[in-house]
C-alpha cells in the first residue's frame, strides 16, 4: 500500500491516527480549491490588493561586482506585505481554514515570519490565532513577538527541548492532536505529513511563476541558476518549481552552515544529516545512532531547524537541485554587501543565499544570469546583526 | 501465538481487564527503571510497555517528556531498551516496546523486530506509524510473530477502524480522547463510544490508554474494555519521590490499586 504525498521514498505521513481525519479533510479543501475558480481569483485578488504581488525583480549591479560579474538578479519577495514570502502560503491557508468551518489557527514560527505572517491573515479574517515559538527564538527575534501580540495572536514561549522551532512545531502537534476539531494547524514550511508539503508549494509557486516571465522578459533567457535558502524549504521550493521542467536551469538550495558543517554545530541537514522521520514526514534528519534529533544551530532562527521539506530531500536525490551549505560569517558577510552595495538589508535567512550567489558568480564568471529568492526583509534581524558586528544599541 | 495474546486471552477468561503499566526505559535510571519493571510486576500488573525516549515525543503530555528528558540525558539506547524488555519479560508478565517510528527505523526495521522477539517481547505499540506507510514493518514483525499494536482514537471514522484494526495484533490501542498523554480527573466519555465502534470491526482485544490514575477510573474502564493502559500516574509518582524506594513503594501501592479496579468492573 503507498499512501499519497510521496516524493520518491520521501514525504508520506507519520502522526497519530488521531490527525488522520483533519488531513483528510484539509486535503480534500485543497484539492478541491486548487480545482475551484472561485477560490483561485479570490487568493489572486488579495495578492493583488493586500500582499503586494507581483513581486517585482531587482538587478543587483553593485552586489554583482562582488560575486564574479555574474548579473544577479533579485526576486523581492522582501517587498510583500509582512515582509516576506511567507504571506503566500499564509493567506491560501486560511482561505482553506474558512472554507472548513475552523475558527482557530495555530502556528510555529521560528525567525518570526511565518508567526507574523499567521497573526496578519488572522486579523484579515477574523480568525483566532495562537503562535508557538521556541522561547531561546522570542529572545532573539523579540520584536516580532511583539508585532504578532499587536496584531491580536497569543505567542506562546516553548520550554521543551532546544526550545527552538523543532520544539515549537512539537507543542503545536499537540495543540493541534487537542483541538483538531475546531483548529487548523496552519504549517509554515513544506515539511510535515502530508498534503503539507504539496499544499504548502502550491501556494508558494508563484514566486517561480512569476519570476520566470520576468526573467525571459528582462534577459530574453531562463537564468543559469536560481539561489534560495533552504531550512524548512518553503520559498527554495517557491521559486525552484517552476523550473524544475528546465533541466539547463541550476537550483541550488543554501542551507545554514551554523559554525562550520564539520564542528556538528549547523542546520545543514541534507548536506550533514541523513534520511528519516521527523515531523510527521520522512525526509533528510539531523540525527544520532539511535534516531534521536540532534539540535541544530544557525544564526539565522528562520533556518535553524534539523528537518527539511521531503520534496527537496528527493530532488537532492535524483540530482535535479544541489544543496551546499553556508557558514554564520558567510551569510554575515553577505548581509552587510547587500545592505551596502544595494541599499537592500535582507533577512539573516536570506544573506544565506545572497552568500550562495558571491559563490555562484564566481563560479560561472560574466556570462552567467543567477536569480535569487530575496525571501525575506532584515528588520526584524537589526538587533541580531548590531550584535554580531558590534553596532552599539 | 505471543505472550501479550495469552495474558489477554486468560483475563477475557476470568471476565476482567487486563493491567497495562508503561515506564521509558533508562527512567529514573537504568537501575532504577529494572527495579521499577520488577515492582511492578510483583504488584500485579498483566502486561508492561517499555517506552523508547524520543527527542519529539508530540503524542506526550509533560510528564513523559520529562521522563523522556531525563531518560536520554542519562544516555539511554536501544540497547538499553531491549535490556529492559528482558527485565519485564525474566518477571513472567508480557511486555511490548512503545516507540514513535523514526528510532525503529533508523535501527533497521528488521533488526528491530528480531530483538524484540529475541528478548522474548510481545509485540511493539508504534503511535505515529499510519498504516499506509507499514508495509516493512508488518513483514518484519510477521516474520518473527510479534503483535504490531496501532493506536486508534475518538476521531477515527468507521472505515478506517476496520483498516486499522485488520493489521492490528494483541490488543488494539484505544485513545480515550483526542490528546496527548497525561493524567485527567476523568475518563472521556469518548472512550466508551470509541469501544463500541472498535468492537464492531474487530475481535481482538481493545486496551484503552491515555488518562488513567485512579482505582475508580480503571474500575469503570474494566466495564467495557480488555485492558486499562496507565503511564503517566505511575511517572508522576516516580518524580515526585524522595528517594528510589519511596518511588518504588508508591507506584506499587497504586498497581495494587488499578489490580483491584480492573477486576471490579464487571
Amino acid at each position: 500500500m503507498s499512501s499519497p504525498g510521496h516524493f520518491g521514498e520521501y514525504g508520506g505521513r507519520f502522526v497519530p491516527e488521531a490527525l488522520i481525519g483533519a488531513l483528510n479533510e484539509l486535503e480534500i479543501a485543497h484539492n478541491t480549491a486548487q480545482k475551484d475558480p472561485e477560490f483561485l481569483a479570490e487568493l489572486a485578488e488579495l495578492h493583488r490588493t493586500y500582499t503586494g504581488r507581483p513581486s517585482i525583480i531587482t538587478e543587483a549591479k553593485r552586489f554583482s561586482e562582488h560575486a564574479g560579474g555574474a548579473r544577479i538578479f533579485l526576486k523581492r519577495e522582501d517587498l510583500n506585505h509582512t515582509g516576506s514570502h511567507k504571506i503566500n502560503n499564509v493567506l491560501g491557508q486560511a482561505l482553506l481554514t474558512k472554507r472548513m468551518g475552523k475558527k482557530r489557527i495555530i502556528a510555529e514560527t521560528g525567525a518570526g515570519q511565518h508567526g507574523v505572517a499567521s497573526a496578519t491573515a488572522a486579523a484579515l479574517m477574523g480568525l483566532d490565532c495562537v503562535v508557538y515559538m521556541g522561547e531561546e527564538d522570542t529572545r532573539r527575534q523579540a520584536l516580532n513577538v511583539a508585532r504578532m501580540k499587536l496584531l491580536g495572536a497569543e505567542v506562546v514561549p516553548v520550554t521543551s527541548g532546544s526550545r527552538t522551532l523543532k520544539d515549537a512545531i512539537n507543542e503545536a502537534m499537540r495543540d493541534w492532536v487537542t483541538n483538531v476539531a475546531d483548529t487548523h494547524y496552519l504549517l509554515g514550511t513544506v515539511a510535515g505529513p502530508h498534503p503539507f508539503p504539496t499544499m504548502v508549494r502550491d501556494f508558494h509557486k508563484i514566486i517561480g511563476e512569476e519570476a520566470r516571465e520576468q526573467m525571459l522578459a528582462l534577459t530574453g533567457r531562463l537564468p543559469d541558476a536560481i539561489l534560495a535558502c533552504v531550512g524548512g524549504g518553503s520559498n527554495a521550493i517557491g521559486i525552484f518549481n517552476a523550473f524544475i521542467p528546465d533541466s539547463d536551469v541550476r537550483l541550488i538550495g543554501l542551507e545554514a552552515g551554523g559554525d562550520g558543517v564539520e564542528t556538528g554545530r549547523h542546520a545543514a541537514t541534507i548536506t550533514g544529516g541523513t534520511p528519516g522521520v521527523l515531523h510527521g514526514t520522512r525526509s533528510y534528519v539531523l540525527q544520532d545512532a539511535n534516531g534521536q534529533t540532534i539540535e541544530s544551530h544557525s544564526i539565522s532562527a528562520g533556518l535553524d531547524y534539523p528537518g527539511v521539506g521531503p520534496e527537496h530531500a528527493y530532488l537532492h536525490d535524483i540530482g535535479r537541485a544541489e544543496y551546499r551549505a553556508i557558514n554564520d560569517d558567510a551569510a554575515m558577510a553577505a548581509f552587510s554587501l547587500l545592505s551596502r552595495t544595494e541599499g537592500i538589508i535582507p533577512a539573516i535567512e536570506t544573506a544565506h543565499a545572497l552568500a550562495g550567489a558571491i559563490l555562484v558568480g564566481k563560479e560561472l564568471g560574466p556570462t552567467a544570469n543567477l536569480l535569487i529568492n530575496l525571501s525575506g526583509r532584515g528588520d526584524k534581524d537589526v538587533q541580531t546583526a548590531a550584535e554580531y558586528f558590534g553596532i552599539p544599541l | 501465538m505471543t505472550q501479550l495474546d495469552s495474558v489477554m486471552a486468560k483475563v477475557r477468561a476470568e471476565n476482567r481487564a487486563a493491567l497495562i503499566a508503561y515506564i521509558p526505559a533508562g527512567f529514573p535510571s537504568q537501575q532504577g527503571c529494572a527495579k521499577a519493571i520488577q515492582a511492578l510486576a510483583a504488584a500485579g500488573v498483566d502486561a508492561i510497555e517499555i517506552g523508547f525516549p524520543y527527542s519529539d515525543p508530540v503524542m506526550d503530555g509533560p510528564v513523559i517528556q520529562e521522563a523522556a528528558d531525563i531518560s536520554l540525558k542519562g544516555g539511554t539506547n536501544a540497547a538499553d531498551v531491549f535490556a529492559a524488555l528482558k527485565v519485564a519479560t525474566d518477571t513472567g508478565v508480557a511486555a511490548v516496546v512503545m516507540t514513535y517510528w523514526n528510532p525503529i527505523e533508523r535501527y533497521g526495521v528488521n533488526e528491530f523486530a528480531q530483538s524484540i522477539a529475541d528478548n522474548g517481547g510481545s509485540g511493539v505499540i508504534t503511535p505515529d506509524l499510519t498504516i499506509e506507510e507499514s508495509d516493512r514493518w508488518l513483514a518484519a514483525t510477521s516474520k518473527v510473530g510479534i503483535n504490531p499494536i496501532y493506536v486508534v482514537a475518538p476521531s477515527t471514522n468507521d472505515a478506517r477502524l476496520a483498516a486499522v484494526t485488520a493489521k492490528t495484533g494483541g490488543f488494539v490501542y484505544a485513545a480515550s480522547l483526542m490528546g496527548v498523554t497525561g493524567t485527567r480527573t476523568s475518563v472521556s466519555t469518548d472512550a466508551s463510544n470509541l469501544v463500541s465502534r472498535v468492537r464492531t470491526v474487530t475481535d481482538l482485544p481493545i486496551s484503552v490508554g491515555l488518562g488513567v490514575s485512579t482505582r475508580e477510573q480503571a474500575k469503570s474502564l474494566a466495564a467495557y474494555a480488555d485492558g486499562v493502559i496507565v503511564g503517566s500516574a505511575f511517572i508522576k509518582l516516580l518524580l515526585a519521590a524522595k528517594t528510589e524506594q519511596e518511588g518504588l513503594d508508591a507506584i506499587s501501592h497504586l498497581a495494587k490499586e488499578l489490580a483491584l479496579g480492573v477486576r471490579e468492573g464487571r
